[in-house]
């Protein structure tokens, strides 16, 4: 490493212009849309004057509220990114046949899969999901915030700061190629010497700092913030099912900083845990990633089922129905998510008492999961359904979803695997299940949650439109896949030999077009709802005549969520308040204790954006400093007490009457 | 949590007319983390449980590990706890000078602890051990180097209280605070327990 020591490598490590793809027309073209797009909300920020009003109201807010909003936008932008990705796959494989190479070479269609994986796992399906509990889950338990509100806000910036390192990989230098989860030896120094490993490393590592601080602050906050009254049998199931998923997010995202942690020290140090020589054990990264990796989906998962759970309730006009079970169901499936690991490589060799015991805890998850589609089923019987957008979401995923599982039921038989094992089929389940179940159900959320954040409903001509654009865009895209993985295609190649197959590739982009419009309609929704806010908009702050705490506060709520800590009776706790004749409290407030906003979690962020590409590019000088950084300004940041303030009474007073007027403009 | 309460004319009480002040959640929620800090802990020493006996035709455990100097060094981290306890109860005393006295030979305990660590480290690499050499002493130098950075950052912050309770003396955000970094430092010296019998002792002996 200090062999050839330079003052250019010294001061750019290994980076120089070469690092830069102006070879590439559609990454050069993709660069100029952009930058062109940069300067442009860059120069209406500044023409507007919203540079001040977005630091000081979101940037370093500590609100919950913003924090999940700010995530969500996150999530979104990702998406546009992750699915151009998908687009670019699909119209490869339609067209590379024949002897014709597509438009992408295999080493930039090798970056463009991983990229794809990457991005859609953790930065768009991880910070919607994030983003929902973080926005709804105080709201729902009668909290004014989350337990610590300063981290809360340092977890969103961190994963920010990594979603930032996966974009620079775009323009600086490359992406990994290995696979979304980037097993070595192939992502070893031998066989990835480049620094798209290493962006894929920091990036991942940075953000997951992100999410196990906010898994931590959820859970501290549902077991200490519910509100009186609220036992944690009378919780709002969404708000279990997150509890659920923030303690798996504790008890798996640690494996994975250490799985990662292991990997770069055989890229950087020279270590030998997963080389081919001198001991190492590559199988050993496998199962470590997927003892983070298994758990994952349920992570992604759980939150949807509770989403569905309180979208099934509020447009049946019913209780839930069976939810003691459902809770137990959702612990059981947090339970099984650690005993099945395995079965994602059944095909290592582990003999067949291994295969058969992973095979067999696989499909006993199918039993609580099929409880709660049952739960479902039940809620809606004889109940007076009305077909809103978050319903028909709802209704769109119960049938995709129970398709996916049972693919996964057939993959979890070891000797079927052994055939299906890294094929399309495979690529067909777990899109099936992802996009029929976490998809369906953030949008679904989205919709539902929507006129909460913002105080006017989404348009529902255009919400339908996206619903059956990617309902019917879903079907046409993967069930060719299921039939490609039977013929026995395998995953991540970029051309073919077998003409026959291309019809079926065909119908997939085709597919993948219909969602791309299913996409579209999502935009134009916002766009649509928002000329129209002062028709779509939700005097009541209860659009949906909804049962949980939420929907008991204006929309959006005030900073401080409830004047008064509400007091719980049963576990539809709104549904029963209005049940009983509650009346708002209209006088007697009190000022109210906040916590002060603060800018250390964007330095820090920031920083750690430094220290990542520093580490990327060898340029230890950078590293060492923000590292350096990053200790000074969190030990600065510990010596600041004053940290909280109080709303004022006449404040909160005046923030109250204007509830009122709008109560009274609704009668 | 108890049943519906009601209030003077029966009616049940929907809201709370005084503040509500949930308990405050810094030591759960300082709990939680370490228990996500124990998993790393746990998946370097399932790494060193797989990978511990690789010797690439290196040496192994019994021709590297002086047990002497891992007693001693045991023994630093371990009087480094007993110490920290006597800090936590000046600071249940009100004592501000003992407490800080308390910590101040905590981290002397603790930067011993970490010079013989580094001494080793040293002796080893020099020897041509280094954890290049094989999959055991990558998973050896990991998990005990991985042990020796959470001391090292448990040093600084050990600091960093110190100057603040003789800043603010012991409020309590700061008795909060060494609460916190109290179990940071427990914790740290269960986990070289499991070092010390996992690797050096079985290493050597069994």
């Amino acid at each position: 490493m200090f062999s050839h020591l330079d003052t250019k490598s010294l001061i750019f490590g290994r980076l120089d212009l070469g690092a830069f793809p102006i070879h590439e027309p559609i990454l050069v073209a993709t660069f100029i849309a952009v930058a062109l797009g940069g300067i442009a909300v860059v120069g209406a920020l500044t023409y507007f004057r919203l540079w001040g009003y977005l630091w000081k109201e979101w940037f370093t807010s500590v609100d919950h509220k913003k924090i999940g909003i700010m995530y969500i936008v996150l999530a979104i932008i990702m998406l546009l990114r992750g699915f151009a990705d998908a687009l670019m796959m699909r119209t490869q494989q339609a067209i590379a046949f024949n002897g014709n190479e597509g438009i992408f070479p295999p080493h930039h269609y090798d970056q463009i899969f991983t990229a794809h994986g990457v991005i859609m796992i953790f930065f768009m399906a991880m910070p919607f999901v994030t983003g929902l509990m973080n926005f709804v889950v105080p709201l729902q338990i009668g909290a004014r915030d989350v337990s610590f509100p300063f981290l809360n806000n340092f977890s969103f910036w961190m994963t920010a700061a990594g979603a930032a390192l996966i974009m620079i990989s775009l323009f600086v230098g490359e992406f990994a190629r290995t696979g979304w989860l980037a097993y070595p030896p192939l992502s070893g120094a031998d066989y990835s010497p480049g620094v798209g490993v290493d962006y894929y490393i920091w990036g991942l590592q940075v953000a997951g700092v992100g999410t196990t601080l906010s898994g931590i602050n959820l859970i501290a906050t549902i077991v200490k913030m519910r509100a009186p009254g609220m036992t944690m049998m009378k919780m709002p199931i969404f708000t279990w099912t997150s509890f659920c998923t923030n303690i798996l997010i504790v008890a798996s995202f640690p494996i994975l900083t250490a799985t990662l942690a292991l990997l770069s020290l055989d890229r950087y140090v020279g270590t030998h845990f997963f080389t081919n020589d001198l001991g190492g054990n590559p199988m050993m990264y496998v199962n470590l990633i997927w003892i983070w990796g298994h758990p994952e989906v349920y992570i992604l998962i759980l939150p949807a089922f509770g989403i569905f759970s309180e979208i099934v309730a509020t447009f049946c006009g019913k209780r839930l129905f069976g939810y003691a079970s459902m809770v137990y169901a959702t612990c059981v499936i947090m339970i099984l998510s650690y005993l099945v690991w395995l079965h994602h490589f059944f095909t290592m060799g582990s003999g067949a008492s291994v295969n058969a015991f992973f095979g067999i805890t696989t499909m006993i998850i199918s039993i609580p999961t099929g409880a709660k589609i049952f739960n479902w089923l039940f809620t809606m019987y004889r109940g007076r359904i009305r077909f809103e957008v978050p319903m028909l979401w709802t209704i769109g995923f119960m049938v995709t979803f129970v398709i996916g599982g049972m693919t996964g039921v057939m993959l979890a038989v070891p000797p079927a695997d052994f055939v299906l094992h890294n094929s399309l089929f495979l690529i067909a389940h777990f899109h099936n299940v992802i996009i029929g179940g976490v998809v369906f159900g953030v949008l679904a959320g989205f919709n539902y949650w929507f006129p909460k954040a913002f105080g006017f409903r989404l348009d529902a001509f255009w919400g339908k439109m996206s619903f059956w654009f990617w309902l019917v865009g879903f079907y046409f895209a993967f069930m060719p896949l299921y039939v490609l993985g039977l013929m026995g295609v395998t995953r991540r190649v970029s051309q073919f030999e077998d003409p026959s197959l291309q019809i079926w590739f065909i119908i997939a982009a085709f597919g993948a077009f219909l969602i791309a419009l299913g996409i579209a309609s999502f935009i134009i929704q916002l766009i649509v709802s928002f000329m129209k806010r002062e028709e779509l908009r939700d005097l009541t702050g209860d659009p949906w005549n909804g049962r949980t705490l939420e929907w008991s506060t204006s929309s959006p709520p005030p900073d401080y969520n409830f004047a008064f800590t509400p007091v719980i009776h049963d576990h539809d706790s709104w549904y029963d308040m209005k049940r009983r004749g509650y009346t708002r409290p209209l006088e007697g407030f009190r000022p109210i204790h906040m916590p002060k906003n603060t800018g250390t979690g964007v330095i820090l962020a920031g920083l750690s954006v430094a220290l990542g590409f520093g580490l990327i590019w060898y340029m230890w000088w950078l590293a060492a400093l923000s590292l350096v950084a990053i200790i000074v300004v969190s030990i600065v940041h510990t010596f600041n007490y004053k940290r909280d303030f109080y709303i004022p009474a006449d404040e909160v007073v005046a923030t109250e009457a204007e509830r009122t007027q709008l109560l009274t403009r609704k009668a | 949590m108890s049943s519906t309460p009601l209030d003077t004319k029966g009616e049940p009480v929907f809201y709370l007319q005084e503040d509500h002040h949930p308990e405050n959640s810094t030591l759960l929620g300082f709990w939680i983390y370490l228990m996500s800090d124990c998993l790393i802990f746990a998946m370097l020493f399932a790494t060193y449980a797989v990978l511990g006996r690789s010797y690439a035709a290196g040496p192994a455990p019994a021709d590297l590990f002086d047990l002497t100097l891992v007693a001693i060094n045991t023994a630093m981290l371990l009087f480094s706890s007993i110490t920290y306890g006597f800090a936590m109860l000046a600071m249940e005393k009100n004592n501000k000078k003992a407490t800080l006295g308390w910590l101040a030979i905590t981290g002397i305990f603790g930067l011993a602890f970490l010079f013989l660590e580094l001494y080793e480290f040293h002796h080893l690499i020099l020897e041509g051990a280094g954890p290049d050499r094989s999959a055991f002493l990558s998973s050896f130098f990991t998990l005990v180097g991985t042990h020796g950075l959470h001391v090292t950052f448990g040093c600084i912050w050990l600091v960093t209280l110190m100057v603040q309770v003789s800043l603010h003396g012991l409020i309590p955000e700061n008795r909060r605070r060494l609460m916190c970094l109290s179990m940071f430092w427990h914790f740290l010296d269960v986990v070289w327990i499991g070092v010390f019998s996992l690797v050096y002792l079985i290493g050597v002996v069994g």
